[in-house]
């Protein structure tokens, strides 16, 4: 049932993706380009995003529980701390670099595009580098989402 | 300001948004989860929760060929070239890992939950890839 419900998830989310244009880079770029010639499309696709997700999320924690009748497992962490302010900070430098999000990088994976394949190998490692953060942060917080 | 009004598609940009939130929506009622394109990523290839998170991935990498089918979505045109990309993809990875979120995770699903640490997330995202295209396009150039 989770896993059915992940893949259909994970597909109506690339679909979105797609429609939106976010896979395109040049879109990206435009949206972020604010001194140049601005494209304010991508605020759209928060906006939209936004207004479906949140009462599904007030619902979902009014219910308690999945469909599944598993409790959930939502973040709860609510700790302004370093690595969220400069871990996000970094990203925002990656994202207006090549105008790719990691998303949009592993749809464009799914397109076989090559510099979108360049770009989640490059993710990858950038991952797998927090591992020493991650470790002193688990240290510190015992149970952080 | 100028806007580029040739470029600007806010009907495919609000369908696609929400169809966004559809995939959130059905992940949190569902299976009690996160979507968040990072997290999936990393639990993928550095644990935990590996499973469900496999099948996401895999409906998020099937999509494509399923938009190409049903409206003919083209494939990503990059402006730059493979350094570029290759140093965005890591910059990108270690810091949207290190802020546990992307623009999924936390410009999405946390700003719908109204969590005050996501929105600090996305505040400061959206504040230095400004930066980081204006430097590009208009500094560097």
């Amino acid at each position: 049932m989770r896993n059915a419900i992940s893949l259909c998830a994970g597909l109506i989310f690339g679909l979105g993706i797609c429609l939106s244009g976010l896979s395109q880079p040049h879109k990206v770029l435009g949206f972020l380009d604010l001194a140049g010639n601005w494209d304010p499309s991508l605020a759209f696709v928060m906006a939209g995003a936004i207004a479906v997700a949140a009462p599904a999320f007030a619902l979902a924690r009014r219910r308690g529980a999945d469909w599944t009748g598993e409790p959930l497992q939502l973040p709860r962490n609510r700790e302004i701390d370093a690595p969220l302010v400069l871990g996000s900070a970094i990203f925002g430098v990656g994202w207006g670099l090549a105008g790719l999000c990691p998303g949009p990088a592993l749809v464009g994976v799914g397109f076989f595009s090559p510099l979108a394949l360049a770009f989640v190998a490059a993710m990858a490692v950038g991952v797998l580098a927090t591992r020493r953060w991650r470790l002193w942060a688990s240290r510190r917080l015992p149970q952080d989402a | 300001m100028h806007i580029d009004w040739a470029h600007f598609s806010p009907g495919s940009a609000l369908a696609g948004g929400a169809l966004i939130g559809v995939a959130a929506a059905l992940l949190a009622l569902g299976a009690g989860r996160i979507l968040g394109a990072v997290g999936l990523f990393a639990g993928v290839i550095d644990g935990p929760e590996r499973v469900w998170r496999i099948w996401a991935l895999a409906g998020l990498l099937g999509a494509p060929t399923l938009a190409r089918t049903l409206w003919g979505a083209a494939a990503p045109q990059f402006e730059t070239g493979f350094g570029h990309v290759v140093a965005a993809g890591l910059l990108v990875g270690y810091g949207a890992r290190l802020a546990n979120g992307c623009t999924s995770g936390h410009g999405v699903c946390g700003l719908a939950r109204l969590s005050p640490r996501s929105l600090l997330a996305t505040l400061v995202f959206m504040t230095t890839g400004f930066a980081s295209v204006f430097i590009v396009r208009h500094v560097l150039v």
